[in-house]
């Protein structure tokens, strides 16, 4: 079904059924209509899933239309084993977060899943986008309709974080846009396989590099430009927060597979130790800057920021590795572990965040000190926390064991210093989620507030019991996953290893 | 070298069939319109857009056809000349239409109106056809002396007055130092013929010669002025704001793409060998433009004078495409001109749109809570204002991506960057505005006592609701070409490097 143009159906088919929604009229179709098509688009991507072929890492399900041919602009498409997992993820959490929408959003509600719909469609296009051009535009357009989201449907705070969300990513891609046109004039086309291919001098990568650097790492976010995540996560309705945690900041991450490490391996290189200075940074410090959080989604969304400083350090200690040891051998399982992070990432966070969102919808509060005991009033809730909390502090058997053991592993290789600082966070991030646990679910109960407290409805506990599920199968099992990305991480490897200085 | 050639012939005039006909068909309306009474000036509006609509179509029969000269190659329709014809004519069509409530209620619905617009329309037109120095200057004065009259047409108010004064008095100043640059090309080349001055510079060392050098310097400050790139904008903002706003918006829409092709007449046909000279300067003053137009907008309450600054700093960006000198260049600041002609009417109308009897709509805290009382008014505005942003999938980003493209390529890669940073800081103004439609409430009390006020009088108990019919679709239609063009931006960017290939 759909072939040759299945990628196309991904993502105007919720772009379109986000109009339609929009039409649809508040009170009645609304929300059966977001439903509806993001169920059907999460369907349909399965097929992507059923229908990849895991051996190479040549792109599948291309689609080639000219778009702009005064600038030789393609409308081009394509997955491979790193965007395909991604895609997936993305049109999973988008039925979780209609659903979990379903009756907290009383404020124009066609309009904020409109919203998340057409969001879906365009984060779609960012992972199958295979002309940088267009991998632009859908990166940018991205951006309205999470403005729109926090700027409306955030909390007090909403105005200020929305624009400072909008500005600093705006920020970041400008000097990627300026970045990609100089390698355009000098490939003669936007397409990223040509990129990948052109010859450059040093000093252009260096400034590639360093834009691609503020483009991805303001989205990812890593320190010390991560500042906007806080806020925009703690305004964020817990829609906006997951999408956002689950699937935006992977952006970043995928950005640096498919632009910074083939496009400019030599500068990346040279500046290795650049990115994992600050991911270290991100892992330690951070960590205990979550540890002093008094809002539940602020300590979350630190522990976001020191989550994803796994993923850019497992992608970039492949350069310490082959100095150290004079191979690639054993870089392979630092990318894997940045990958596995981030999609392991996705779903805890996103389980996180939206756990914090049933608690606020009855206390409408996220402050840890209004909480206490809440286990005593809401026990399945407080099963589901536990679980998700066990899995952010990265407990072996869930899924965000896998991915941070492997990049430990892989930084063993490269240097012990490096392994150890990344490994403290196996303590601080044990620290700050346990106490939190502690604070939030275990104890008397505190107040009256906590006394009235009911448990989880159907609704709530089938979105979490589906993100349960995941967190658990990725732990146990994440032999698939890695078997996808397998060759196409063997290939990155192999071009960022591959120097492209001009002779 | 002979100004004009000995012994008359008949000249072609099939060429400058629409300029003859704007001309009989302005002469028409503004002698009808002594017949019609102000109950019936809607007989006048409509002669006017007939007219404008003929034009044209007069316009379009020759479309695509090679380029022809004529009137001894004073006057030429090449390409570029018809495609920039046809997008001014047309963005001067919409102006009337967005004009025309905002004109009745304000009683400015009179004749004049119109029909200054079409002289300026026919002023226009010269300059985009021109082939000599003097039919240049005709046609922009032709151009300037109605726009004077039209930006001071409410006479009873003082800050209009002020604004047709000061416009008045620079744009003379801007005409002069143009003539006087011209006087110098002149002189040295004698000849007044572009291609003429275009052979001498070819053949001769240019860039030694002092007076050339001082003539294309005067000729860069008069075009600066007219465009209003820093640091000739002094003008800008107070004849933004001071003019009735419907004629903001003409003067800042259609003028520009004349402006724009007066630029390539001059500098890159003319001029062309000079290339060196102009491109440093241009520099420069793009590069002000976009710093010094996006800094200060954010300081402006006014939504006029928050456009106005906007204005030259998307001026500056088409100055950028200019200055590379390569025929993609003049493509790119061709495509932006005109997309930036429909994003901006479109910014303009809904200020026409809000405003209504009691007040002019023109702080920006007018805004506030439109996507409550005005959902689709507010969405279009939304459009409008990433567009200028230059956010995708809006037009507004293709226009800069083409600019800028043309920019690196000629290795100018510190202005792509000044340009894109500026951009970052104009961002925040236009989301300013969008954050006053859609995050803030309007202040409820003003607006229930203006509700309760009108209702008193008996009028319409909503404020903005008394907009025609054709108001709201062209403005749907402004809004949707401003994202459609933004999907599909191949088309348009085609037509216009097709114009300029076959031109220059």
């Amino acid at each position: 079904m759909f072939d040759g143009y299945l990628l196309s159906v991904l993502i105007w088919l919720p772009i379109l059924g986000g109009i339609l929604t929009l039409f649809a009229g508040d009170k009645v179709a609304a929300r059966p209509v977001a439903l509806v098509v993001s169920v059907l688009t999460f369907a349909i991507s399965l097929l992507l899933w059923t229908g990849f072929n895991a051996e190479g890492y040549q792109l599948q399900f291309v689609e080639l239309i000219p778009w702009i041919e005064t600038f030789k602009i393609n409308y081009s498409l394509g997955v491979d084993g790193i965007s395909m997992p991604l895609i997936l993820l993305n049109t999973f959490i988008t039925v979780l977060i209609v659903l979990a929408g379903w009756e907290v959003i009383q404020k124009k509600p066609s309009q904020y899943m409109a919203a998340f719909l057409i969001m879906e469609g365009i984060i779609n296009g960012v992972f199958a986008a295979q002309d940088a051009m267009l991998f632009y535009v859908f990166f940018e357009a991205m951006l309205i309709p999470m403005f729109i989201v926090i700027g409306i449907w955030g909390g007090d705070n909403r105005i200020y974080a929305t624009i400072k969300f909008f500005l600093y990513t705006f920020f970041g891609s400008v000097f990627m846009l300026v970045s990609l046109i100089y390698m355009y004039t000098q490939a003669g086309s936007f397409a990223i396989a040509d990129l990948h291919n052109v010859k450059l001098g040093l000093t252009p990568q260096i400034l590639i590099f360093l834009s691609f650097l503020i483009a991805f790492g303001v989205k990812v976010p890593m320190w010390p430009v991560h500042t906007w995540l806080p806020d925009a996560h703690v305004q964020a309705p817990t829609g906006g927060s997951v999408i956002l945690a689950a699937v935006m900041l992977k952006i970043g991450g995928y950005g640096f597979l498919r632009f910074s490490l083939p496009m400019v391996p030599d500068a990346s290189a040279e500046l290795a130790w650049l990115v994992i200075f600050m991911s270290l940074t991100a892992v330690v410090y951070i960590g205990f800057i979550a540890l002093v959080q008094s809002d539940m989604k602020k300590l979350v969304a630190y522990s976001s920021i020191a989550h994803m400083g796994f993923v850019t350090l497992g992608f970039f200690i492949l350069y310490p590795i082959l100095k150290n040891t004079g191979s690639t051998e054993g870089s392979l399982m630092g990318l894997q572990g940045g990958m596995l992070q981030m999609i392991s990432h996705g779903f805890i966070s996103g389980a996180m965040f939206l756990a914090i969102g049933v608690l606020y919808d009855r206390m409408h509060t996220r402050e840890i000190s209004a909480y206490g005991g809440v286990a005593n009033r809401m026990p399945w809730f407080a099963g589901f926390f536990v679980l998700f909390a066990m899995a952010n502090t990265g407990l072996p058997g869930t899924s965000g064991f896998v991915g941070e053991f492997m990049v430990i592993l892989a930084s063993f290789k490269a240097n012990f210093w490096i392994a150890f600082l990344s490994a403290t966070t196996l303590i601080v991030g044990a620290a700050y989620t346990l106490w939190l646990v502690k604070r939030v679910i275990f104890g008397a109960v505190t107040n009256d507030q906590v006394s009235e407290l009911t448990d989880i409805n159907k609704r709530e506990t089938f979105i979490l019991s589906v993100l349960a599920v995941f967190v658990l199968l990725l732990g146990l099992w994440p032999e698939p996953l890695v078997h996808v990305m397998n060759d196409s991480l063997v290939h990155v490897i192999e071009q960022a290893t591959t120097s492209k200085l001009v002779k | 070298m002979q100004l004009i050639p000995m012994g008359f012939e008949v000249p072609n005039f099939t060429p400058a069939i629409p300029e003859i006909f704007l001309l009989a068909g302005a002469c028409f309306v503004l002698l009808a319109d002594l017949f019609i009474s102000d109950k019936n000036r809607f007989i006048t509006y409509l002669m006017a857009q007939v007219v404008l609509l003929i034009t044209a179509g007069l316009v379009l029969t020759n479309f695509g056809s090679a380029t022809v000269s004529t009137f001894s190659d004073m006057f030429v329709l090449d390409p570029m000349a018809q495609v920039l014809k046809v997008a001014l004519i047309l963005v001067t069509v919409g102006v009337f239409v967005y004009s025309r409530d905002y004109l009745r209620d304000r009683q400015m619905y009179r004749g004049e109106y119109f029909t200054l617009g079409l002289f300026t329309v026919l002023g226009m037109m010269i300059m985009v056809s021109a082939q000599t120095l003097l039919l240049i200057y005709l046609g922009l004065e032709l151009l300037s002396l109605a726009m004077y009259a039209l930006v001071a047409f409410r006479r009873d108010d003082g800050r209009a007055s002020e604004a047709a004064m000061k416009y008045f008095v620079l744009g003379a100043i801007a005409s002069g130092m143009l003539l006087y640059g011209m006087s110098f090309i002149y002189g040295i080349t004698g000849s007044l013929y572009l291609d003429h001055i275009a052979t001498y510079m070819s053949s001769n060392p240019v860039m030694q010669n002092v007076g050339l050098l001082l003539g294309l310097s005067f000729i860069i400050v008069g075009l600066g002025f007219k465009l209003g790139a820093v640091p000739f904008h002094m003008w800008v903002p107070d004849v933004y704001d001071g003019a009735p706003t419907s004629v903001t918006m003409f003067l800042g829409t259609a003028p520009k793409i004349a402006a724009f092709a007066m630029i390539i007449r001059l500098l890159a046909e003319g001029l062309g060998d000079m290339v060196q000279g102009w491109q440093q300067i241009l520099a420069i003053l793009a590069a002000l433009s976009v710093v010094l137009g996006n800094i200060i907008a954010i300081a402006q309450t006014n939504i006029k004078r928050m456009f106005a600054y906007s204005t030259i700093s998307h001026m500056g960006f088409v100055l950028m495409g200019v200055l590379a000198g390569t025929q993609a260049g003049y493509a790119a600041s061709m495509f932006y001109i005109i997309t930036y002609a429909i994003i901006s009417m479109g910014g303009f109308a809904v200020i026409i749109y809000l405003s209504h009897n009691a007040k002019e709509a023109d702080q920006l805290d007018d805004l506030k809570g439109l996507s409550s009382t005005h959902p689709w008014v507010a969405f279009m505005m939304m459009l409008f204002l990433f567009a200028m942003a230059g956010v995708p999938p809006t037009v507004g980003f293709y226009a800069k991506l083409s600019v800028i493209t043309v920019v690196v390529d000629v290795s100018y890669t510190w202005l792509a960057v000044l340009a894109v940073v500026t951009s970052v800081i104009g961002a925040y103004y236009y989301l300013r505005a969008i954050k006053l439609m859609y995050f803030d409430k309007s202040d409820e009390n003003t607006s229930t006592e203006t509700i309760a006020e009108n209702n008193l009088d008996g009028a319409k108990p909503s404020v903005a609701n008394n907009n025609s019919l054709d108001f709201t679709v062209l403005l749907s239609i402004n809004g949707f070409a401003v994202l459609l063009l933004g999907i599909l931006p191949g088309g348009l960017m085609a037509l216009c490097l097709r114009a300029i290939q076959s031109s220059l």
